[in-house]
């Protein structure tokens, strides 16, 4: 197993103490096959406990370690040491204020989450009695992609509009509310299309396309950000134009 | 008990730098400033129409006016930035109107392709009914 | 929140965008041949005026020439704002009223073949 040495460039910002963030260098022995998640445990292991970052599963499931690796949006436990050359620079996940060092406020996100409904809503109760929901395969597949969301944000990281525009709900939030919309079993879109369909919903969105490229999970938030554009704008125009037609 | 730690959140700035942090977000612009080109090119038509309102004299000298070196140059940038936004364009649609049939999604590469032999269709067709060939 | 009215300006937007991207490049390509003194028959005076003179054509000319300038228009305004120019709502009424004002001119010249 051969080791490499790796130079980290990690923001530092110690909020009781730092007006503003600095960059720390840390000079870490790697194993090849690490990634950047296990240098920066080697570093708070054995250089610098002070170093504060989240992570949790390293399989790339839980969503915690998003953080700027060389200026992209990445899981840093998907980031492979050996796809980079030089000198690596960690920073915190970008569009999110800095509690402290590698950690962000995610407060805006876990609120605009909660706005979109992102549970089952059913058309009708259903007692236990009446049995269970059934679902073809089909109906499956027309939601199962943006089930696939991890709420690990590097889709807000890289939405320049999110940058520009903070009151927007953002690409997951509105991934997250389609996937509901899209699932046979939920009655709850026209609750959804309050938030998604508001001005910091959807329409805030340029298709810049780049939530859906940095995306480690394949979800295509821009995706559902277009569809739910062409269905919102339909039914403004039905609604407009021909108040007489019931939904 | 813990000590109180206290929160001071830094909030970064941005500026319009972020333009440059990565080529997807320069092709990005490339793509909407297509819109120039494009709605340029309409204007400039818009003002042909008046000229082919006005008679022989006014539209001929329209067509003078087109044989400047600054209209080739317009030309041809908006001929290069108008293809550019119908290839973005076309490769998007699929993204956006996604088409279920049976169990499966159609390919994107299907969508797309359709609509670029629609396009290439539709515009030998506008060529040829134009006498350009 | 409530439901935005932001559908009336993008439906036009991405109606023009579709059209653009389908005829445009043509169009743009016989005013270039034209341009560079090969001018396609139809651009000869009469065969236009001609075909200007149907009401069908007028009609598919200024439904062509809004849309083009409705999305040329939106584009920028999205453009200014992403370039960091926050006055939203001027800058949005100045390029919409633009492209109404160059639908308007169009419909003026048209009515006048």
């Amino acid at each position: 197993m051969s080791e490499r040495v790796v130079e980290l460039e990690v923001t530092r910002y110690n909020p009781e103490a730092d007006k503003e963030p600095h960059f720390q260098r840390y000079s870490v022995p790697c194993r090849e096959e690490w990634v950047v998640l296990d240098a920066l445990n080697h570093v708070k292991e054995n250089l610098d406990a002070t170093l504060s970052y989240r992570w949790s599963c390293h399989m790339a499931v839980c969503g915690s370690c998003g953080m700027m690796i060389n200026g992209e949006p990445k899981l840093a436990c998907k980031s492979f040491l050996r796809n980079y050359q030089g000198v690596i620079r960690v920073e915190p996940l970008a569009h999110f204020p800095i509690e402290r060092d590698l950690v962000t406020v995610i407060d805006d996100f876990m609120a605009k989450l909660a706005r979109v409904r992102p549970y089952l809503i059913p058309k009708q109760e259903k007692p236990l009695g009446e049995g269970e929901y059934r679902q073809t395969p089909a109906e499956l597949k027309r939601f199962k992609q943006y089930s696939m969301c991890i709420n690990c944000m590097l889709c807000y990281a890289a939405c320049p509009e999110y940058g520009l525009i903070p009151k927007y709900i953002g690409p997951a939030a509105i991934a997250l509310a389609h996937r509901y919309n899209q699932d046979s079993r939920d009655g709850g879109r026209d609750q959804r299309q309050q938030e998604i369909a508001a001005t910091e919903g959807v329409w805030e969105c340029s298709f810049v396309g780049a939530c859906s490229e940095v995306c480690p999970e394949q979800v295509d938030p821009a995706g559902a950000i277009q569809q739910v554009k062409i269905k919102s704008t339909l039914d403004w125009y039905m609604q407009h134009l021909m108040p007489w037609l019931k939904k | 008990m813990a000590e109180e730690v206290s929160r001071k959140p830094y909030v970064r700035e941005i500026t319009s730098e972020w333009i440059f942090r990565h080529p997807r977000y320069l092709r990005y612009m490339v793509r909407e400033f297509s819109c120039l080109f494009i709605g340029g090119w309409t204007l400039l038509m818009v003002w042909g129409l008046k000229q082919l309102a006005e008679g022989p004299a006014a539209w001929a000298a329209f067509l003078e006016c087109l044989k400047s070196p600054a209209s080739i140059v317009f030309h041809v940038l908006a001929l290069g930035f108008a293809t550019y936004h119908s290839i973005t364009w076309f490769n998007l649609t699929p993204k956006a109107l996604p088409l279920q049939i049976g169990e499966e999604f159609v390919p994107d590469a299907a969508i797309s392709g359709a609509h670029f032999g629609a396009w290439a269709a539709l515009s030998l067709a506008v060529l040829y009914f134009a006498g350009a060939f | 929140m409530a439901i935005s009215n932001k559908p009336i300006v993008w439906g036009p937007f991405a109606a023009g965008g579709t059209v653009t991207a389908f005829i445009t490049p043509a169009l743009i390509l016989l005013t270039l041949l034209a341009a560079l003194g090969h001018a396609p028959d139809l651009l000869a005076y009469e065969r236009l005026y001609a075909f200007a003179g149907h009401w069908l054509a007028k009609l598919a000319v200024a439904g062509v020439v809004f849309l083009s300038l409705w999305s040329a228009a939106h584009r920028l305004r999205i453009t200014c704002y992403d370039l960091g120019v926050r006055a939203d709502t001027v800058v949005a009424t100045i390029l919409y009223a633009g492209a109404l004002a160059g639908t308007g001119a169009s419909v003026y010249y048209l009515a006048r073949i």
